[in-house]
């Protein structure tokens, strides 16, 4: 390891504390287990990606760090200190911010509105101060995407990049320690998408942990540091990018072979 | 391109950048265009009816008259304004109406002077009616809101129950739902008339408070936006606005207010205590809607109830909260009618549900939820009277009369949808239509 500048994802500190520790986590809708006994964590400055097909159980697991619905049992530990999130409430005042896959924005209310929605700021007599969220908006856009000018617009007309600047604006201005990616890149085109990986570099740079959900096994092996496979509601494995291929992924991803364990002629049929 | 080519413009190139300012201009007055567009339908509904009635319509006298049979509707569209807004509908508004009142009517011919023997027409029963009124239509419009947001039962059963329940209530009250009156002397007042108006003086000090309000709203905001480097509008046209704004107040007053002689004393009446009533709940509901919190989430909530949610809005709060605004918004309503007809009646407020819902979506709410605005529900009750008032002028039987409320109703919202959908063509389509229909169903109802 002579030159680590070209590969700045290595340089996670995993000797610390990790930002978020998820142990045993265990969620079931009516007899069925979305999400059994899955253990991950992740550190300050790292992006660890979870993958795994569609009905895997990421979104699920990920939704009870967000606390947009509870788990069953297990243990969520956020800086060493074991914690209850109830509700995204709960989720905000932890440092967790999350960028839903539907983006979950107002469409009838604007950037600002929708930046603040939830966390509103208010005159001594308790209006809603719309000029200092407008002017604090402006301020977060200018770091995300320069060119976004339409704060007063609801953002319904606004293109599929703008609102998901919107979105990410929304985790950015409050400071977010830990952030939940579900499917950023779905909606965006490739001008869009690549703005997205920036800022996904960015924010790692600045030491936030980003859980990053994807279909994309390239947005995957070019942002994470480590990968999470969840397969029918079970872990997997997580594996270092760097030590493993995109075959081995992808194998673990369908058959939930161990790297190593796929045979040469298994993996072949994957491609198959 | 060089510099030089970017001056060369030809003639079709400079009108369509003159129309291209009238419309970048249009957008930084920021002016509401589905607000302004509704005006322009007033104004024509008016002047239409003055040709047809023979100079009928627009007199101090009738416009007058026109304001307070507005107000009563009026005031509860601003409340379904944001039932509507978060995706639910309230058809007890006019069983609550009538309910409240009679309630209310109980209380200072019944309760206070007999039950308590207190007597009539104390200093005190206006305002403990009132009170009863107005906690009471809170209450039950807080019970009916946590069916709704806590209970899970869709609202419009639910105020489908109310609608059957407030009103079999009016007649298990008391003497089998007889008529009671009249009413205490100063309850009566708030229901208008020569004698519940502000008469001359106080017209004009609630007119220069107008003015005085206009000017500084548009100053406030100027400096705000200032300060946080937001980009203003031109001072010209803030300027413009304001004494727009002061002339139409004023305008009003003098025209209106003080044009209408009272026919007992021949003094000037002023402005009608209801009118007085509508125009403080459309400021304080503007102003909810708009500066606070709570109407924040309404809206949110109305445009997606899943990322209000996830927002960490208390959702459920939130949506009991329209409908205990409603329920007290019921009980003034309620106490104006009253008040009106000096008079509790078992039928006060029947069908009114349907006036107060058609007021608030020809006012532009939209049942996708997320869509509507306070002004816009007054202006949307303001033309509902209008018509019917025209349509009485030009004697038209009551039949025909719903059936052109019916038709505009339908015919407004295919405008607007429309006008969403950016479909010209549709929407001049669907206003001859509608246009023609009225006018055919005017023309053969005429008695």
């Amino acid at each position: 390891m002579t030159d680590t500048t070209t590969q700045p994802s290595t340089e996670v500190d995993y000797s610390g504390v990790p930002l978020v520790e998820m142990r045993d986590i265990r969620v079931a809708f009516g007899g069925i287990h979305a999400v059994d006994g899955v253990s991950v964590d992740l550190y300050p400055g790292e992006v660890v990606a979870l993958v795994g097909g569609n009905g895997a159980g990421k979104s699920t697991l990920i939704h009870t760090l967000a606390g947009a619905h509870p788990c069953d049992s297990g243990d969520i530990i956020v800086n060493g200190t074991p914690v209850t999130i109830r509700n995204p409430r709960d989720a905000r005042g932890l440092g967790i911010e999350v960028i839903f896959q539907k983006l979950a924005l107002a469409d009838n209310i604007d950037a600002a509105g929708n930046v603040f929605l939830g966390r509103e700021m208010r005159n001594r007599f308790g209006a809603l101060d719309d000029s200092a969220m407008a002017s604090a908006t402006r301020d977060v856009m200018k770091r995300l995407n320069p060119r976004f000018k339409n704060l007063k617009t609801p953002v319904k007309s606004l293109s599929g990049g703008q609102r998901q600047s919107v979105a990410i604006a929304r985790a950015v201005h409050f400071n977010a320690k830990i952030l939940i990616m579900d499917e950023p890149t779905a909606a965006l085109g490739p001008a869009e998408t690549a703005q997205v990986r920036d800022l996904v570099t960015q924010l790692k740079a600045e030491g936030i942990g980003i859980f990053l959900i994807s279909h994309d096994i390239h947005d995957v092996f070019d942002l994470s540091d480590r990968i999470s496979v969840m397969l029918q509601g079970k872990l997997v494995g997580t594996v270092k990018k760097n030590e493993v291929t995109k075959d081995e992924v992808l194998a673990m991803i369908i058959m939930g072979k161990q790297p190593g364990e796929a045979t040469s002629r298994e993996i072949a049929e994957l491609h198959g | 391109m060089t510099v030089s080519d970017v001056n060369v413009t030809t003639p079709t190139d400079q009108a369509a950048q003159d129309k291209k300012t009238f419309k970048s201009l249009l957008a930084s007055s920021e002016v509401d265009t589905r607000l302004g567009g509704m005006v322009v339908a007033l104004l024509v509904i008016w002047v239409a009816f003055n040709i047809l009635s023979g100079g009928n319509f627009l007199t101090s006298r009738n416009l007058w008259n026109l304001s307070v049979q507005s107000a009563s509707i009026a005031i509860m569209a601003t409340g379904m304004v944001l039932i509507i807004v978060s995706r639910n509908i309230d058809l007890s508004v006019g069983s609550l109406l009538g309910f409240l009142g009679y309630v209310m009517a109980v209380v200072q011919t019944k309760w206070i002077p007999e039950s308590l023997g207190l007597g009539f027409d104390q200093w005190y029963t206006w305002i403990v009616a009132l009170a009863v009124g107005l906690l009471l239509g809170a209450i039950i419009g807080a019970v009916q809101g946590f069916v709704v947001a806590y209970g899970g039962v869709p609202a419009f059963i639910v105020t489908l129950g109310g609608f059957l329940v407030w009103r079999g209530l009016i007649f298990r009250m008391g003497e089998q739902g007889a008529t009671l009156s009249p009413l205490d002397k100063t309850f009566k007042l708030i229901g208008g008339g020569p004698e519940g108006s502000l008469g001359e003086w106080r017209s004009w000090v609630l007119g220069l408070l107008g003015c005085a309000g206009v000017c500084f709203s548009i100053y406030r905001s100027r400096a705000r936006r200032q300060r946080y480097d937001l980009g203003v509008r031109p001072l010209g046209m803030d300027i413009g606005f304001a004494v727009f704004g002061c002339l139409v107040i004023i305008a009003g007053i003098a025209l209106v207010a003080i044009g209408y002689e009272s026919p007992i004393s021949g003094d000037p009446t002023g402005v009608a205590y209801p009118v007085v009533i509508l125009i403080v709940v459309t400021l304080l509901m503007t102003y909810v809607a708009k500066r606070r919190r709570f109407g924040r989430y309404v809206f949110a909530f109305g445009g997606n109830p899943e990322a209000a949610d996830l927002g960490g809005i208390n959702t459920r709060k939130t949506v009991m909260y329209t409908f205990v605004l409603m329920g007290v918004l019921c009980a003034l309503s309620a106490a104006v009618q009253t008040a009106r007809l000096d008079a509790a009646v078992t039928n006060l407020g029947v069908q009114n549900e349907l006036d107060v819902i058609s007021a608030a979506v020809i006012g532009g709410t939209s049942f996708a939820g997320g869509i509507g605005t306070i002004p816009g529900a007054v202006l949307g009750a303001v033309i509902m009277q209008s018509l019917r008032s025209g349509m009485v002028l030009l004697k038209i039987d009551s039949p025909s009369q719903d059936i052109v409320v019916g038709v505009v109703l339908v015919t407004a919202v295919a405008i607007d949808s429309f006008i969403r959908m950016g479909k010209r063509r549709s929407m001049l389509a669907a206003l001859s239509v509608g246009l023609v229909i009225s006018a055919i169903i005017i023309q053969t109802g005429r008695q």
